[in-house]
């Protein structure tokens, strides 16, 4: 009799967790219907083409990795080596990297506002969503040749394995295990390319909750924050070096961003 | 000065299917403390001639999408979408059905 209860019960738990799935699926879809991101993309156009800085000039000429202005594919292969800085960039560490060399504007200025809010948002989150819907379709390839890109995708493994802080988290303390979730969110195991790869090609993202659109940088810097970490730099090597093994991880996915999270 | 809008209307089996999105604040009467920011009126037309005439009010999110299903239309019709706020901003697009 034991045994067949403990049956029953077993029997019982397995459709309620696929039903859990289906809701956090249909909630994902319901979101993305209502998903105002192409209005953050046409805010992004505005900006690249705005002549701004000391130098009066746009960021048309900005060079993200297939040559000047080419923006086509550009989002899916990064990060990667940049000869001409001599370092491993994301997006967002290029993009400044373009407004204080083709803009001339200081270091300090363009990064006053990095993450903004609703009512007061930020260029790289226009710009950001506006790159990042040019590489809709593209398979995620980033920088895997370099021996700079190699150190930086073992630098970001290391990191995300690292645990540190007054609660001794690392970013595997919450993405290292299976079927974990915050609230309607699944927790995926960031370090498996079977979990990663659908979930890094919707980023950068639009959030539901804040009506705002989010970059990478700042995903990692509030991982940091919830992690009780002192706050990382902003287009730091360890952030491009987390950003890349992310990438990497999630390497030969079609990229279908910029996405819709709750 | 109004946000970007932008609008997709295509034609499938006998109806047009309308999608429009709108950048706007719509901050309510509590967030901002007796200074509302939303839509007041939306208006739809088709080749020149009014079709919907929606009023909304401030429970509309912020930067809120609509749809709409026309009956009918046919390709290259012409669909107008306009709204004007309660501080008397306003803002249109327009499309040709595809």
């Amino acid at each position: 009799m034991r045994r067949a209860l403990a049956c029953a019960a077993v029997l019982m738990v397995a459709p309620a967790l696929a039903q859990q799935k289906n809701q956090f699926a249909d909630y994902q879809r319901m979101t993305a219907e209502g998903s105002p991101v192409e209005l953050f993309e046409l805010g992004g156009e505005e900006l690249w083409k705005k002549p701004q800085g000391p130098k009066n000039a746009s960021l048309e000429k900005c060079d993200l990795g297939k040559g000047p202005g080419i923006l086509k594919g550009a989002y899916a292969a990064l990060p990667r080596y940049f000869k001409d800085a001599g370092r491993v960039m994301d997006l967002e560490t290029r993009l400044l990297h373009c407004m204080m060399t083709l803009q001339g504007r200081s270091r300090e200025e363009a990064t006053k506002q990095l993450f903004g809010n609703a009512d007061r948002p930020s260029e790289m989150e226009y710009l950001s969503a506006y790159v990042a819907g040019h590489s809709r379709g593209a398979k995620m390839a980033p920088g895997a040749s370099h021996p700079k890109e190699k150190e930086s995708y073992q630098l970001g493994k290391a990191l995300f394995f690292h645990r540190a802080g007054s609660w001794d988290f690392s970013c595997a303390s919450c993405h290292g295990e299976q079927d974990k979730r915050i609230r309607m969110s699944d927790l995926p195991v960031l370090s498996d390319p079977k979990f990663a790869r659908p979930l890094i090609a919707t980023w950068p993202a639009y959030r539901v909750s804040n009506s705002q659109f989010k970059t990478m940088q700042w995903r990692l810097n509030d991982c940091y924050r919830q992690m009780r970490m002192p706050e990382p730099n902003f287009a730091s090597d360890s952030m491009v070096a987390l950003n890349m093994f992310l990438a990497t991880t999630a390497k030969g996915a079609e990229y279908r961003g910029p996405g819709t999270k709750r | 000065m109004a946000g970007p809008m932008k609008m997709r209307a295509t034609l499938a089996s006998g109806y047009t299917d309308v999608r429009v999105l709108m950048t706007h604040p719509m901050a309510t009467e509590q967030q901002t403390k007796g200074q509302p920011h939303f839509i007041q009126n939306l208006e739809v037309k088709v080749n020149g001639k009014t079709v919907i005439e929606g009023q909304i009010s401030q429970a509309v999110s912020r930067n809120p999408v609509f749809s709409f299903r026309l009956k009918g239309g046919a390709k290259g019709d012409k669909i107008e979408v306009s709204w004007l706020d309660n501080k008397g901003d306003t803002n249109k697009t327009e499309t040709a059905v595809a």
